[in-house]
């Protein structure tokens, strides 16, 4: 091969790699368990962790459950066939400290130098202002910073492992009350082999200082991350959580099977918003994280309000559906979505809006934009039971194309059974135009930069539900993750 | 500064420009009449490089570049700037984030330093009263909802930030009335450098009353077949394009 080929190659290599630019790996040492998934599995990790007997019950209920099931084939989805035995379910990269770090001094530097390269400074004079952090890689939290100024408050914000040890009362009480183990196959899988996550309670009246977030980081080889998250807002609280995460480019497919949990009482509020940017795969469909996660709020308290604002640009598949039940009387829900999809990505995700309670109401607003050969699907429920009188709804989902290959698809279903209820729906189709794009480049925007304003533009009612710092990132996110795709 | 030389150029196969030529020295400003689908639009559009329109034949040099052969951002960083007929709406992208990345991209084609943004703002600010283009619309997405009216005059708004030395102005009288002609037309002569040229389109002298050309040319049939001077335009508005056909053909 000539030297000038070399460099051309080695340019289109760059060019294509440039797109996710958080693929690197972290070299630490880290404890993987054996693979395969057995009941001693379940049992090992429940060990590691320290775990009292009720939860290890849970488990393994769990774990015989999921037995039963098929993995579902209803998503618009061609998902690879995930030998569940060749996955590793528990990857420690703490292990070398015997405890879970206390204090900084005692993280390992090269876990410190991974999230500052992240932008995630586990320093908290260096922090995002305003911001508190758990971070989460593979199976275990490295670090939550800001916790003793939360406790002052009576917050706590910590990762799940250590609320099991150290608010076992209120950990029994939620876990499993909003996503039960018989959920769903995944579901099932992840209740029985969850490690870290997030566990938040907001007191009674108690507007929560600082955003909270949680970072989750895939490392190691071969294994699979099965985060649990709790998030309990008790009456008249308010809390705004944040989530981001990102995964090594590896030529396999990694598994990250979530849990969201999320509780609000009586007038409570809770805001949560993902950036997710899973390793997407490459450009020839290789690889990627595929996301099977289950997010659900229960609105238990009367006027109640939870929304859920995701911005989706990674993963090879996606298979998420952030819904909420309206059990509250006179309780609001609203699910704000952007779901982009490049080259082979697949996205199957919207919403479950569930009515019980009169007088409840929610509001579901979806982009979608795809590029590629991608496929991205929107798929929702509106259900109003009986006795929710006066429940609205309003829906609307949106879909761009960029290329004449991707597929953009809406599911939506409903299920009224009260009369009084009022639901809309509005859909719609474009392509973004060539009109547009030469107007921006008439006026010296450069077509890629054209394409990722406009794209920006398009999601725009929904980018501005994110907290300030992640909108940011997020319109970043949008234009990089669609760089090649016009032209 | 523009020089157009036997320019020939299609749009879907059809050959529309037969033949072009053209001479622009700093500072001129030469009227382009003619009858719909004469070429008027698809010279401006291929002088600023949309891609639906080929280039079979000629060269167009401009600052003594080869015009053809830069992107369309290129040719606008270069000073080229078209005033569009018809101005699209590009929903959720506010005029000041849409300018401020048209400005950087032209400052970075520059080597300078991008603009930040109170200083940006400011520019913004200033330049929105040479148009009388009101706070809000500023504000508004690019276009979103403007009027006609509100739409040539955002045009010019444009203009206004990105300093260009070449202005094409395609039928920027048409939908407008009497007033917003004249704020245009106003807004456009206080931009005006002694340097700056324009080629504008139009089918009426009544935009030529106030941005008074140097050069009237007639385009028929995809080729200039006939130039003058300002009485040029006066000739038409009185007697059509009807008698120039015959002298051709005489």
């Amino acid at each position: 091969m000539s030297s000038d080929q070399e460099t051309t190659n080695a340019f289109v290599r760059s060019v294509a790699e440039r797109t996710y630019e958080y693929g690197f790996t972290t070299t630490v040492e880290t404890e993987v368990i054996d693979r395969g998934l057995t009941e001693d599995t379940v049992r090992l990790i429940s060990e590691k962790k320290g775990e009292p007997e009720w939860l290890l019950d849970f488990r393994l209920k769990a774990f015989r459950y999921w037995l039963t099931l098929e993995q579902p084939t209803w998503g618009h989805l061609k998902m690879p066939e995930i030998d569940y035995q060749a996955i590793s379910y528990y990857a420690d990269p703490t292990a070398k400290k015997k405890q879970g770090p206390k204090s900084l001094d005692e993280i390992d530097p090269e876990l410190m130098k991974t999230f500052d390269k992240l932008g995630i400074p586990l320093e908290e004079r260096l922090a995002l202002s305003g911001t508190a952090v758990d971070a989460v890689m593979d199976s275990v939290s490295v670090k939550t910073t800001f916790r003793e100024k939360l406790a002052e408050q009576g917050i706590i914000f910590c990762s799940i492992s250590e609320a099991v040890r150290e608010h076992p009362d209120l950990v029994r009480k939620y876990l499993g009350s909003v996503v039960p183990y018989r959920d769903n196959f995944f579901a099932a899988l992840n209740s029985a082999v969850f490690s870290d996550g997030s566990f938040v309670y907001i007191p009674k009246g108690v507007r929560c200082p600082m955003e909270l977030s949680t970072y989750f980081r895939i490392n190691a080889q071969g294994t699979g991350q099965f985060e649990r998250t709790l998030i309990v807002c008790d009456e008249d609280a308010y809390v705004s959580y944040l989530e981001g995460c990102t995964a090594p480019m590896r030529d396999e497919n990694q598994l990250h099977a979530a849990i969201v949990e999320i509780v609000v009482e009586n007038r409570a509020e809770v805001k949560y918003s993902t950036v997710q940017n899973w390793y997407p795969g490459d450009k020839d469909g290789k690889g990627g994280v595929l996301n099977l996660v289950t997010k659900r709020g229960l609105l238990r308290g009367v006027n109640s309000k939870l929304s859920w604002t995701q911005v989706e640009t990674g993963s090879a598949i996606t298979w998420k559906y952030p819904s909420c039940v309206l059990a509250g009387e006179g309780s609001q829900a609203e699910f704000y979505s952007v779901a982009v999809t490049n080259n082979f990505q697949q996205a199957d995700t919207g919403t479950k809006m569930i009515h019980l309670a009169p007088r409840t109401s929610s509001t579901i607003i979806s982009k979608g934009i795809s590029a590629g050969r991608s496929q991205n699907s929107y798929r929702g429920l509106v259900r109003v039971a009986p006795k929710a009188e006066g429940a609205r709804n309003y829906s609307s989902c949106d879909s761009l194309l960029l290329s004449s290959t991707c597929g953009a698809h809406t599911f939506p279903y409903m299920d009224i059974q009260n009369p009084t209820a009022v639901v809309e729906h509005e859909a719609t189709t474009s392509k973004i135009s060539e009109d547009q794009l030469f107007y921006c480049q008439q006026r010296g925007i450069p077509q890629e930069e054209a394409v990722g304003l406009i794209v920006n533009g398009y999601a725009k009612d929904v980018l501005n539900k994110l907290p300030m710092e992640f909108a940011v990132e997020a319109q970043k996110l949008l234009s990089v993750s669609l760089e090649g795709t016009v032209g | 500064m523009l020089e157009i030389k036997n320019l020939h150029a299609t749009v879907s196969g059809k050959e529309i420009l037969k033949g072009i030529d053209l001479t622009i020295r700093p500072g001129e400003i030469h009227a382009l009449m003619g009858q719909n689908g004469a070429g008027k639009s698809t010279l401006s559009n291929v002088l600023v490089g949309h891609p639906a329109y080929t280039v079979t034949e000629g060269s167009v040099t401009f600052n003594g570049k080869d015009l053809l052969a830069l992107s369309p951002d290129e040719r606008s960083h270069e000073g080229l700037f078209l005033s569009f007929q018809q101005p699209v709406e590009i929903p959720g992208v506010s005029m000041a984030n849409f300018m401020r990345a048209a400005l950087n991209a032209k400052r970075k084609y520059l080597g300078q330093e991008p603009l930040d943004a109170s200083s940006f703002l400011k520019l913004m600010r200033e330049k929105r009263k040479v148009v009388e283009l009101d706070s809000k619309l500023a504000n508004r997405s690019v276009n979103e909802g403007f009027s006609g009216g509100e739409k040539k005059r955002n045009e010019i708004y444009q203009m206004a930030i990105l300093e260009p030395t070449m202005c094409i102005l395609d039928e920027t009288d048409s939908g407008l009335d009497v007033d917003a002609l004249r704020i245009v037309a106003e807004g456009f002569n206080k931009l005006r450098t002694p340097e700056t040229s324009a080629i504008v389109i139009t089918h009426y002298q009544r935009l030529l009353d106030y941005i008074k050309p140097n050069f009237v040319h007639v385009l028929l049939g995809g080729r200039i077949v006939k130039s003058g001077g300002p009485e040029l335009a006066l000739e038409i508005e009185q007697r059509g394009f009807d008698w120039i056909k015959e002298e051709i053909e005489s």
